[in-house]
């Protein structure tokens, strides 16, 4: 068995036995990436000196890092050509308290975190281990891409309205989108300021414990992030859930559902029940308006979030101007891609006179019913079990022309964003084509402990890991 | 009609940098100056990734400022994004407060020639400063300076309650003092600390009706607020009496040219699309906080001038004077640590001190001595060492050297001559050498004495006890 092919944990404890050593696991690392990159193409970069490093700690693990997290050691590009030669002064907070840690390299996304496919990358496609004529899913594709073709053992994603939960379901791995404000968001460019939140992409649920037990904390320098008690995650990990009370909102089980996924999350369900859960349908029914809500509240923050690219103090510059004006609109027109362009605009739309209370105050009046509601369905169940997305992953190019149907695919996970709930998404089978289908489990604010539970007694039972391998079918 | 028909309605926006140590929303310096871009970090400059998080000192300031204002505190509050494009605004939002500022609904009383008048305090928030433009004169491009960026500011908005140049003018005056005496921002007009926008509009008198305004951005200076309200109030009125219509627009005032020139008008107004700050959390203020920032409040102006007139006897007039900035009333107040003598030292800040400060162009801050040495040398003139020509002369040093008055009296030899010895010996020198004037005096003209003492006083060049000259030429002169 080639090492690239272990969870953290189990690497861990061949280091702690020192059967091996760093250095072992990074040799095998970047053999695997010489054979895999070229048809995954997760990488935006791929660190150097790698070996070296691994001499200095020889006990420390690589990690892939999602490209919009800044990092002093390489570029931070956001896969837009708004931030191609970008090096952050600074290291983001994540990064700092993973220190044990090699940064493998920087991972491939759709442009400022904005897709569900990693198509709109500004540099190129990521390509899906299970079929390469797929999507990896986005926007942390080449996060979870990279995880899945065992090209990184783990891997920091972030999530406004699905980024690590979709990929992971599209690549068969096991996402997490902490409680906003459980993870700091300094040093993650900003898509949404309200909704994003660094989370971990994993093999398996135990590795995303313990990514988390890294990551998760208070933050003096994030505003935003929460004073809670030092946790260890992996302690929670337990195949009890006898007793455990779970919700099906029967909204996330209707109409634009692939009925095979459908299928497969109920079965899920009876799984829970066979392991002494009880199941109960229930209603969410402010989650019909909460991709339109996501939409308008992720755009506004974009669209002023992305203002401050404007070719003055870093990143691209246009070439030739005028006048300042004709600076900002080049720099803006050259440097940004489609889909950005297109959240930012819309932004600006929502949130201009005449428009604001008709857009954005309503929203934000739709973001507080949604709120409400999962406030009211958790007094009643312990956690909520939905498909993480309506579909498996989709081919290439098939979306990516109609940003409407793009935005269909986050209909299962925004609402978590909007409730800033924590959410994992966990590999359950394969759909008849061989495309992984993920299941999505919603617990309170800062129920990761019992999400985490719950997932791992599903893992315990069903073993995905064991059963399937991601083929690289052509 | 004539300009006497028109009456002018004015409000003004303030802004002011507080003199916190470090910036609003990291821990850069907030002093002035320095090299281009050496007082910044990621967070100021708007590096990718970077969040804001508050200075709570910010707060504390600005409560404060509201405070004295009367204004009532927001128990909820918060910030919001005003979205704009400018090189100097590097995260292309400045982070402001919309519709729950901090404070609201205050007011602050001035002197007016028709006596006290309250102009009525709308709103204060807080906010960040920009950075600034360096414009190379040759041509060879702009750039930006960040040092600025992230300063804190409170922005004051008054209601239209300000009826021309001249109560814009004490208004303005009296929001600096205030301003001052709490210490939360030192005011300094010349490093663009304190500026105002100015809103103007005309009306006839006797109508309730608003007329149409313009507004003057970033004024700073007195004088520039003077010449721009004269300037616009008189091309409004010109407009309004062709039959013409003022147009709401925002202007620039030239000083050099005398003019305003327009910046933009209504059609172009920006739309900031303002929306709440989702990288900073709600700000709660409790009232135990406001209690506890009360409890702490330097004494404001009007309770010292209340106090210097029932305690000091002072008139109200000098009270008026004393308390017009803290650095009078400072001086003053320490000044009396040493010597109990008000009046005195009153008169010497109204007409000596302040008589200096214009004459060098100076401003009250920059007084060189302290307030003890004043106190000093006023101790030592009602102690009879030197007289009060001398003590002119020993200020005026004070300001040049700002050594110690006894240093500088022993220095130049000043001791005041008290000696009735000595005295008497210069008395009968003088009186020796004038004659005619024994002889004036003799015949009833008074006048003559004075001449005597003043011969007396160039003689001892100055020194001679001035009461001790005077007994003794009578006694002398009463004898021949």
């Amino acid at each position: 068995m080639e090492l690239y092919e272990l969870t953290v944990h189990e690497l861990n404890e061949k280091l702690e036995k020192k059967e091996i050593t760093s250095i072992d696991i990074i040799e095998n690392y970047l053999k695997r990436i010489e054979e895999k990159e070229k048809d995954v193409q997760a990488f935006v970069t791929i660190g150097e000196k790698l070996i070296e490093k691994a001499k200095q700690n020889p006990k420390a693990i690589p990690i892939g890092i999602k490209d919009n997290i800044c990092t002093k050691e390489m570029k931070t590009t956001c896969s837009s050509k708004m931030l191609e030669n970008f090096v952050s002064p600074y290291n983001a907070t994540v990064i700092e308290k993973i220190e044990n840690s090699l940064i493998l390299g920087k991972l491939n996304m759709d442009e400022f975190a904005m897709g569900a496919s990693t198509e709109y990358s500004a540099f190129h496609k990521t390509y899906n281990p299970w079929n390469i004529n797929k999507v990896p899913g986005g926007s942390s594709g080449g996060s979870a891409a990279a995880v899945a073709a065992n090209m990184v053992p783990w891997a920091l994603g972030s999530d406004t309205g699905g980024s690590i939960r979709q990929p992971a379901s599209f690549c068969g791995v096991v996402g997490l989108k902490p409680t906003y404000g459980l993870v700091s968001r300094y040093g993650l460019v900003a898509f949404a300021s309200s909704l994003d939140q660094i989370g971990p992409i994993t093999k398996d649920v135990t590795d995303c414990a313990l990514l988390l037990n890294y990551i998760a904390g208070y933050d003096p320098k994030d505003s935003t992030s929460v004073k809670t008690d030092k946790k260890d995650y992996t302690k929670a990990l337990s195949n009890n859930i006898k007793g455990l009370k779970i919700g099906l909102p029967k909204e996330y089980y209707g109409e634009g559902i692939n009925p095979e996924v459908k299928e497969a999350i109920l079965r899920v369900a009876k799984q829970y029940e066979q392991m002494g859960a009880i199941i109960e349908e229930c209603s969410i029914s402010a989650n019909n308006n909460a991709l339109a809500t996501y939409y308008i509240i992720a755009c506004a923050e974009a669209s002023s979030n992305l203002g401050r690219f404007d070719g003055i103090r870093y990143g691209y510059q246009a070439k030739k101007y005028n006048s300042i004006k004709e600076l900002y609109r080049k720099t803006k027109k050259e440097g940004f891609g489609p889909e950005a362009k297109r959240r930012i605009i819309l932004g600006t739309y929502v949130l201009s006179s005449g428009y604001y209370d008709a857009y954005y105050k309503k929203a934000q009046k739709v973001r507080t019913l949604v709120k409400q509601e999962f406030k009211k369905l958790f007094t009643k169940y312990d956690v909520l079990l939905t498909p993480t997305s309506p579909t498996v992953a989709f081919d290439i190019g098939t979306r990516s022309k109609n940003p409407l149907e793009m935005y269909l695919a986050d209909i299962c996970t925004v609402s978590v964003n909007i409730a800033g709930l924590p959410a994992i998404s966990i590999p359950c089978n394969l759909d008849k084509t061989g495309m992984p289908i993920g299941f999505q489990l919603i617990g309170n604010h800062f129920t990761e402990e019992l999400l985490l539970k719950t997932a791992y007694a599903y893992e315990q039972e069903e073993k995905f890991r064991e059963k399937h391998k991601p083929e690289f079918k052509k | 009609m004539a300009k006497e028909d028109y009456e002018v309605v004015m409000g003004l926006e303030i802004h002011a940098e507080l003199s916190t140590k470090t910036k609003i929303f990291c821990s850069c310096p907030t002093d002035f100056g320095g090299e281009p871009n050496t007082h910044c970090c990621p967070v100021c400059m708007a590096m990718p990734g970077t969040l804001p998080v508050l200075n709570e000192k910010v707060v504390e300031y600005a409560v404060k400022a509201g405070i004295a204002m009367n204004c009532d505190i927001a128990e909820n509050s918060k910030n919001d994004r005003k979205n704009y494009f400018y090189p100097d605004l590097p995260k292309s939002y400045q982070i402001s407060q919309f519709d729950m500022p901090l404070c609201k609904n205050g007011y602050i009383e001035i002197e007016t020639k028709d006596g006290k008048k309250k102009i009525g305090i709308t709103r204060i928030h807080f906010e960040e400063d920009a950075g600034k433009l360096n414009h190379d004169e040759y041509g060879g491009g702009s750039f930006v300076d960040l040092n600025r960026a992230g300063v804190p500011l409170i922005e004051i908005v008054s209601e239209p309650d300000i009826r021309g140049a001249e109560e814009a003018d004490i208004y303005l005056k009296k929001v600096k003092s205030i301003l001052e005496y709490i210490e939360v921002s030192d005011c300094k007009m010349q490093e663009g600390s304190l500026r105002a926008d100015v809103n103007v509009s005309v009306r006839k008198k006797g109508d309730n009706k608003l007329g149409t305004r313009t507004e003057m951005k970033n004024m700073n200076s007195f004088r520039a607020i003077q010449n721009a309200v004269a300037y616009e109030v008189k091309r409004q009125i010109d407009i309004l009496e062709s039959g013409g219509k003022v147009e709401q627009e925002t202007l620039r005032w030239d000083e050099l040219q005398g003019e305003t020139i327009s910046m933009r008008d209504k059609e172009d107004a920006q739309d900031y699309r303002y929306f709440p700050e989702p990288d900073l959390a709600l700000i709660h203020i409790s009232k135990e906080y406001v209690e506890e920032i009360k409890r702490n409040m330097p004494e404001l102006p009007e309770s010292r001038k209340n106090r210097y007139i029932s305690y000091y006897n002072l008139p109200e007039y000098d009270a008026n004077i004393l308390t017009s900035t803290k650095y009078f009333s400072n001086l003053f107040e320490g000044a009396l640590e040493v010597c109990n003598n008000p009046k005195a030292v009153s008169n010497w800040i109204m007409s000596d001190i302040i008589g200096i400060l214009n004459e060098k162009e100076i401003n009250a801050d920059k007084i060189p001595f302290t307030a003890k040495d004043l106190g000093e040398l006023i101790c030592l003139i009602d102690k009879g060492t030197i007289s009060t020509s001398i003590a002119k002369k020993v200020l005026l040093e004070m300001f040049d050297t700002s050594e110690k008055p006894n240093k500088i009296i022993e220095k130049n030899g000043w001791v005041q001559i008290s000696d009735e010895g000595a005295i008497i010996e210069v008395v009968n020198k003088i009186l020796a050498a004038n004659p005619q004037s024994i002889s004036d005096y003799k015949a009833g003209k008074d006048r003559a004495l004075g001449f005597l003492i003043g011969q007396a006083m160039k003689e001892t060049k100055g020194k001679a006890n001035p009461g001790m000259l005077n007994k003794m030429f009578l006694e002398e002169l009463n004898k021949q």
